[in-house]
């Protein structure tokens, strides 16, 4: 849905994060991923939580985690540019990049063979 | 059933499901009963103990005599309370001790042997009041609570509000003085009052100070009546201490009037009849229970209505109305089924407004869920009482069809006349609506098995993992989440995602006022109840909600009660944290600064060590994943000997 939403924004040609300098870094992206919050609701690893969405592994572009931080539609407030600069969400979007992919539940004792229903 | 038939004749099974059983005389022994020299009290039919009540769900094989209560003069009329008490099989008394009872307390611990009514040490009234509404949600019968007067009351307030909120009758005895020529001085009279009551009589749905002991005999018997009829809520009554304290040389006049339960009020036929016709007629129907499953009846007609129309049920989780391993269980499809519906029940829905529009705190404006045209009907019994200071009765919910009755009493009819409904062409459709909904439960059960992986060798440890790794520990046993705090959403919702909740015993909701301080009390109250019924229960334990009531832990310690304790340790009001970053994004200013006032470190809190502290086995803080299933392992063996055990864990916020 949230994705949907993403994507339709940047169909629609609402811009794209303004691109810096510098490459963006996945260690300062780190940093800030807890400083401004971002772990409450997402979690440290970007797994999502009952107050947040899934964002890692496989991110959404950066761009598109731009736009939807500075318009949200959901219960998250917007991030405006003023607290949240465009390089600073490039760095958080990098460090997105990489968080390595889940490992199968099948190789977890606990959540392997689960079923809906017995 | 005339006054002279034999109790032993009584059918206890139809007594639970009908309840009324006229004139019926108690069988349990009391200290009175077993004082043959005494004048004998008339004593009414009482609802079944939680050990009887444990042989009609399967759960033991016998019903367990009641001890003998000591054979003592009785002399003072604290002794003819007790006896009341007794007369109405009350398990336990959840108390702090107070010197406005110490009639009640010592004629409780002596005279009445300290058994049917059994005095539990609290270390807070908030507390003992909590442990009450846990216990009546696993015993399915009310417990007392003794509280002192005035501090002790003004302790107790929150716990109340909560029990009120979560519709859960409990019985409330305040200790007070009236006359002013009874007090010392000092604190007697801080510690009284004219209307003792008065500060929480927004929340107690009735309550009586009787001024002599005829008058608490029938207020106590009534009162309970009035707690136990929907809408249960907890009442309160008085026990003054001169009445406590007076000499009795006999019980000349004194009586203890007959309990007969009230029968559970049932919507009207008519109505009922409208709602079942729509039901059949919808093609996209959806159902929501909230408070609805009292019993487990509840649960199994709730499965049977649902199967008749394959109509898939959102389970609001204050009770465990639906099995989540039934393919109508589609609480992970919401916001879609109910955008689609054409038609929503609303089983005992507290906040039915808030079901069907999505409110925005930000914009303070709420937008409809489903589709204009909608039929929308709901059975409960909020709109039969209620009070208006305290908002918990929540926003009006313009509805097609509103039906004032009891949800589980009403769902026998409303089944009957789905069947009488039903039509050939709906009952062509429901193969292909239950074939949907299979694929659909489980490709959501699948979706959440792989989102769990995700962060699963974290530390802090994800609150996924804390979840399955409990639960791989816990599910060969007869096991209860007695226990969530506030909200299960504070561990993401992962037990009713994966865990196979099957039976009604297993989820008992959640503390409905929202008060901090409800999770380890309440779990260890329903844990004692689960003691007699053979069930291994398991608290996942907020950490800031811990620190308002961890005396709980010590009264599970000194009662012996088996209880697993979970920390979900985030060391923050995590809640807060995320609505104070969120006012501040709105605001454009200060979006790292919400830990302040909210983070709770420097220093972190050993919870183990506190547990230790309070006399209950423990490990942690964990913070390595790995270690999280061996020391649950450990944990559950200490459980399974008959104490309660904590294992700390340092968790993701969510």
């Amino acid at each position: 849905m949230t994705k949907t939403i993403i994507l339709a924004v940047i169909v629609t040609g609402l811009g794209a994060v303004q691109s810096n300098a510098a490459e963006p870094s996945p260690s300062r992206g780190r940093d800030l991923f807890m400083k401004v919050g971002c772990y409450m609701c997402h979690g440290t690893q970007g797994q999502g939580s009952s107050a947040g969405l899934k964002l890692a592994p496989e991110p959404l572009p950066a761009e598109a985690i731009a736009q939807f931080i500075r318009a949200t539609n959901t219960a998250m407030p917007a991030y405006s540019e003023m607290v949240l600069p465009d390089s600073d969400v490039a760095d958080i979007a990098a460090f997105l990049e990489t968080i390595p992919a889940a490992r199968s539940p099948d190789s977890i004792p606990a959540l392997k063979d689960l079923k809906a229903s017995k | 059933m005339p006054r002279s038939q034999s109790p032993s004749t009584v059918d206890r099974r139809k007594f639970l499901s009908k309840v009324a059983v006229a004139g019926a005389v108690t069988a349990l022994p009391t200290a009175q009963a077993a004082e043959p020299a005494k004048k004998s009290v008339t004593r009414g039919a009482a609802p079944p103990s939680a050990a009887q009540q444990a042989v009609e769900f399967g759960a033991v094989e016998q019903v367990q005599q009641v001890a003998q209560a000591p054979v003592m003069a009785s002399n003072c009329g604290s002794d003819f309370m007790t006896d009341v008490m007794k007369s109405l099989n009350i398990d336990y008394v959840f108390s702090n001790p107070g010197s406005s009872f110490l009639g009640l307390h010592e004629s409780l611990v002596n005279y009445g042997g300290n058994k049917s009514p059994e005095f539990i040490t609290c270390m807070h009234e908030e507390s003992a009041v909590a442990m009450a509404n846990g216990y009546y949600k696993a015993a399915g019968r009310p417990a007392a609570t003794l509280c002192h007067s005035t501090v002790g009351l003004q302790h107790a307030a929150m716990a109340l509000y909560n029990a009120w909120c979560d519709r859960v009758p409990l019985i409330t005895i305040l200790g007070n003085t009236l006359d002013l020529t009874s007090r010392a001085g000092g604190n007697d009279w801080r510690h009284s009052a004219q209307d003792p009551v008065g500060m929480v009589r927004d929340f107690v749905k009735w309550d009586d100070q009787p001024t002599t002991l005829q008058g608490f005999g029938e207020s106590l018997v009534h009162g309970y009546k009035i707690a136990c009829t929907p809408p249960m809520e907890p009442i309160a009554i008085v026990a003054d201490s001169d009445l406590q304290e007076m000499e009795l040389p006999d019980r000349a006049g004194l009586s203890i009037p007959k309990y007969t339960p009230s029968q559970m009020p049932q919507g009207e036929a008519g109505a009922v009849r409208e709602a079942a016709r729509m039901l059949v007629a919808a093609e996209r129907p959806v159902i929501i229970a909230d408070r609805m499953a009292r019993t487990p009846e509840g649960l199994r007609l709730l499965v049977e209505l649902a199967e008749l129309v394959n109509a898939p049920v959102l389970d609001l989780a204050s009770r465990q109305n639906m099995p989540t391993t039934h393919y109508l269980y589609q609480n992970a499809s919401r916001g879609a089924l109910l955008s689609q519906a054409d038609m929503v029940l609303g089983l005992e829905v507290t906040d039915f407004w808030g079901q069907i529009n999505q409110f925005k705190r930000g914009e303070k404006t709420g937008t409809l869920r489903v589709k204009d045209g909608t039929k929308l009907v709901t059975i409960g019994v909020n709109d039969l009482y209620m009070k208006s200071n305290y908002q918990d009765f929540q926003r009006y919910a313009p509805v097609d069809l509103s039906i004032s009755g009891d949800g589980e009493a009403t769902l026998p009819a409303l089944i009957d006349a789905v069947k009488v409904a039903m039509t050939a062409e709906r009952k062509s459709s429901l193969p292909g609506r239950a074939e949907k909904f299979r694929k659909l439960h489980a490709e959501n059960y699948e979706a959440a098995r792989q989102a769990a992986a995700i962060g699963w060798d974290a530390s802090p440890v994800s609150t996924s993992r804390l979840c399955m790794e409990l639960w791989q520990a816990i599910n060969a046993e007869d096991w209860a989440l007695v226990s969530v705090g506030a909200s299960e959403g504070f561990v993401s919702n992962w037990p009713h995602r994966l865990w196979h909740f099957e039976k009604h015993h297993q989820y008992l909701g959640y503390g409905a006022g929202g008060g901090v301080g409800y999770g380890l009390p309440a779990a260890v109250g329903a844990a004692l109840a689960n003691k007699a019924l053979g069930r291994f229960s398991v608290n996942i334990q907020c950490d800031g909600d811990f620190m308002y009531a961890n005396g709980a832990l010590w009264t599970a310690a000194h009662h012996r009660i088996p209880l697993l304790t979970v920390m979900h340790n985030n060391r923050a009001y995590a809640q807060e944290s995320m609505l104070v970053q969120g006012m501040a994004n709105r605001r454009n200013r200060g979006i790292d600064t919400s830990k302040i006032g909210t983070a709770i470190e420097d220093p972190f809190i050993d919870y183990a060590k506190v547990a230790q502290g309070l006399g209950v086995w423990s490990e942690g803080p964990i913070t390595d994943p790995a270690k999280l299933g061996p020391a649950l392992r450990r944990a559950v063996q200490i459980v399974k000997q008959g104490h309660p055990a904590l294992v700390d864990v340092v968790t993701q916020v969510r």
